[in-house]
């Protein structure tokens, strides 16, 4: 039997997106699984007393080291900000190349606490800062040096001690640029040294806590419960910023969906389930529900998506337990197919990642193919014709294309990049001002604008010559092109419309990195955690892939 | 060091507030970056050409033929995007011939890029600067002259080069011979079965 692929029309609207989960193909977990043989080292801890200094922690595989260097300063409460025009944070990292000298940690410690406003150079690959979570931090550290462990409730509430607000990389700042590192054997994935880094970060924390508490009072302290740190992620507060990455990484966008479709397509093609399978998918469904209920937030929005979840969930173990059958024909194309009829798109994407679960032959080629070498795309082939284009246009499009763009609520919203701290921003056209500086993410209505201009164009016309009088329409003729062979690559909304919903378009880059716990703060600001639950460093010889589902008992 | 990735992106933006479009500036980040890595002044001689662009004018061409001459300098970008755009027309010309094109250096990267297109090596001749445009992989020069800033070429010719071997046959010969010692000469009972395939053709 062939199931044919979900539709992209359908697929890449943003509520959908906005609905995804972490998965057997995220990011952090195919990291961890790639990591099993390095080698582990703390090759520097020089903390004083108050847990203020530098630290070096170093990852190797064969003739190749990376090292987080790590700076942990004293900053006042009042100057402890998540938000991006922070210029202080407990601590800050970088990820070297190789094994930094003195001479480099000098170097890095002049510039890695400044963060945005520092130098980096080829030999960092990834930078970034992270501020103590004020709920459990001082909670911790005094509970250690009491001689007592962490009250657990506190600690499976927020999920880390550290929350990170912003991980750089791809030449940022000075950094490495993405050629230097592409052709790495030992690095395979998207994102594997800002997981590297986020990772070792993790570590630093578990070491740092229990250096202050030793020092605090030697005697009594102990150090954390091993089982605790597992439990404890590192968290994320994430804005803006983000959001215009997945429109501006098209080709690299459609392969993390496309692996995401043609790994659930495989899996509802599969004949016969076995039973060890089928029991893995319960097994995970049923740890879900107390995983779920563990993700607290104040947000109202994101409140009814966790009750929704749970609703469906609920109803999904309900339709199981009343005669669904495992042993039947394609059963869980079967699934799928009453989940779609049935439950809202929260649960059915969580449904999705969890048939996912069983299933390590089908995902592990696919984790290979999710990067992309963009630039082998860019050139538009102008040997094409307005025949071509307009083709395309019509059939990737064909949704975009009916938005009416002389309505203002369609035009509401402009995507402008802000003086003050080079980072993306979104404003109302009708209020704010700046929308002549608007940033090149319209898509859809620019999608629209270029259907209009061809619509009395000759069909023989190359697109080389229809391009000497519309490159004003050049960024979009691009895309358009690249959407011929990625049909994952366009986003199937209107990303300047009244209605959206910023966070919907950071929930699918997050879910695609391995967060969960998705709190947001404003519809354009949110919190996550990462690696809650994930093995140790010294674990990673062996351990349950499964552990993102675990919840400290 | 600046990286590529800050050149690409500052390059894209600051070619948008000098009023060009997005599109077009999408590629001109592009192209410093290509420069720069290649080891060409692109920043210094862009940073240059915007600092005098609004104020004086310069020549958009459109359809490039054979011999392209104007009084006015050409803009080194409309022309460079416009090489690129019409390069499956162009490469059946034997040589193109441009007169007068402000900061050549930033018409190479389009020319570069062309050469990976149409998978032939460029000839690239910029008044007595001659370049040698390999499929976008590399660039060969003559123009050692580092950092300077070349305001306008008088003179450019452009030759696409035929995918012909830079050696002769002799030269080839006697490399080939030399590698057949590291063959083994097979004695008849090896020629039979060292293939490893059937004793006989049909079997």
């Amino acid at each position: 039997m062939e199931v044919q692929l979900r539709d992209p029309k359908v697929v890449m609207k943003l509520s959908k997106l906005g609905s995804f989960h972490q998965s057997k193909l995220s990011f952090l977990r195919s990291f961890l699984k790639e990591f099993k043989d390095w080698k582990y080292k703390r090759d520097l801890f020089q903390l004083d007393e108050n847990g203020y200094g530098r630290a070096v922690y170093s990852l190797r595989k064969n003739n190749r080291t990376y090292s987080l260097v790590c700076f942990a300063n004293q900053i006042s409460d009042e100057e402890r900000s998540d938000r991006v025009i922070a210029t202080k944070w407990d601590t800050a990292f970088a990820l070297h190349d190789g094994i930094p000298t003195k001479k480099d940690l000098d170097r890095l410690y002049e510039d890695v606490p400044k963060q945005e406003i520092g130098r980096l150079s080829y030999k960092e690959l990834t930078l970034s800062r992270a501020n103590k979570s004020m709920r459990i931090f001082n909670h911790v550290v005094e509970s250690l040096s009491q001689g007592i462990q962490p009250n657990k409730d506190k600690i499976m509430e927020v999920g880390y001690l550290y929350r990170t607000t912003a991980v750089y990389g791809s030449g940022k700042f000075g950094l490495a640029d993405r050629f230097r590192i592409k052709n790495r054997d030992e690095i395979c994935g998207p994102f594997r040294l800002e997981m590297m880094l986020v990772y070792l970060v993790r570590e630093f924390t578990f070491d740092q806590v229990n250096h202050i508490a030793k020092q605090k009072n030697p005697r009594k302290a102990v150090e954390l419960d091993k089982d605790i740190c597992r439990n404890l992620g590192i968290g994320n507060s994430t804005g803006l910023g983000m959001a215009p990455f997945i429109i501006n990484h098209p080709t690299l966008l459609n392969n993390w969906i496309f692996a995401k479709e043609i790994s659930l397509k495989k899996i509802r093609e599969i004949e016969n389930v076995k039973d060890c399978e089928a029991e893995l998918f319960i097994k995970l469904l049923k740890k879900s529900l107390k995983n779920i209920t563990s993700w607290n937030t104040d947000s109202e929005f994101q409140r009814e998506k966790i009750f929704g979840l749970l609703r469906d969930m609920k109803k999904l173990i309900n339709f199981l337990n009343k005669g669904f059958d495992f042993k039947d024909k394609y059963s869980f194309n079967e699934l799928y197919l009453w989940c779609e009829k049935n439950l809202k798109d929260e649960c059915i994407e969580y449904v999705v990642s969890l048939m996912m679960e069983p299933y390590d032959k089908i995902i592990n080629p696919l984790i290979e193919q999710m990067s992309v070498d963009e630039e082998k795309y860019f050139n538009i082939p102008t040997q094409k014709n307005i025949e071509n284009l307009r083709n395309i246009l019509e059939a990737n499009y064909s949704e975009i294309i009916k938005i009416d763009f002389s309505k203002k609520e369609n035009n509401q919203n402009f995507w402008f990049i802000s003086k003050n701290k080079e980072e993306p921003r979104l404003a109302d056209r009708y209020i704010d001002h700046g929308a002549e500086l608007e940033q090149p993410l319209a898509i859809a209505r620019d999608i629209k604008i270029l259907y209009q201009r061809i619509s009395n164009i000759k069909n023989s016309l190359s697109i080389g010559r229809f391009l000497i009088e519309n490159n004003d329409l050049r960024h979009v003729v691009r895309r358009a092109f690249i959407s011929e062979n990625f049909p994952y690559a366009e986003i199937q909304d209107n990303i300047i419309g009244h209605q959206l919903m910023p966070i919907d378009m950071l929930r699918l880059k997050l879910s695609f990195f391995g967060a969960v716990k998705f709190d947001p703060r404003s519809d354009k600001w949110l919190r996550i955690c990462m690696f809650q639950g994930a093995p140790l460093l010294n674990d990673l010889k062996s351990f349950d892939d499964g552990w993102i589902y675990n919840y400290l008992n | 060091m600046i990286s590529l990735s800050e050149i690409d992106i500052t390059v894209k933006r600051a070619t948008k507030a000098v009023g060009f479009s997005w599109g077009i500036a999408e590629e001109v980040g592009k192209g410093i970056s290509l420069l720069e890595m290649f080891g060409l002044p692109g920043i210094k001689n862009l940073n240059q050409y915007y600092k005098i662009y609004k104020d004086k004018k310069f020549q958009n061409i459109s359809l490039i033929s054979k011999s392209n001459i104007s009084k006015i300098s050409y803009c080194p970008i409309i022309s460079g995007i416009n090489f690129l755009d019409q390069i499956f027309t162009l490469k059946e010309l034997p040589e193109i011939n441009f007169e007068n094109i402000a900061f050549p250096i930033l018409f190479i990267p389009f020319i570069s890029r062309s050469s990976e297109i149409v998978g032939k090596k460029i000839f690239l001749k910029i008044d007595q600067r001659e370049f040698l445009l390999n499929f976008n992989q590399s660039i060969y020069s003559n123009y050692l002259e580092g950092n300077r800033i070349i305001e306008k070429a008088n003179k450019i010719k452009i030759i696409f080069l035929e995918n012909e071997n830079t050696f002769n046959k002799n030269d080839w010969k006697e490399l080939y011979n030399l590698s057949r010692e590291t063959f083994v000469d097979e004695s008849e009972e090896l020629k039979k079965t060292a293939a490893g395939a059937g004793l006989t053709d049909n079997d």
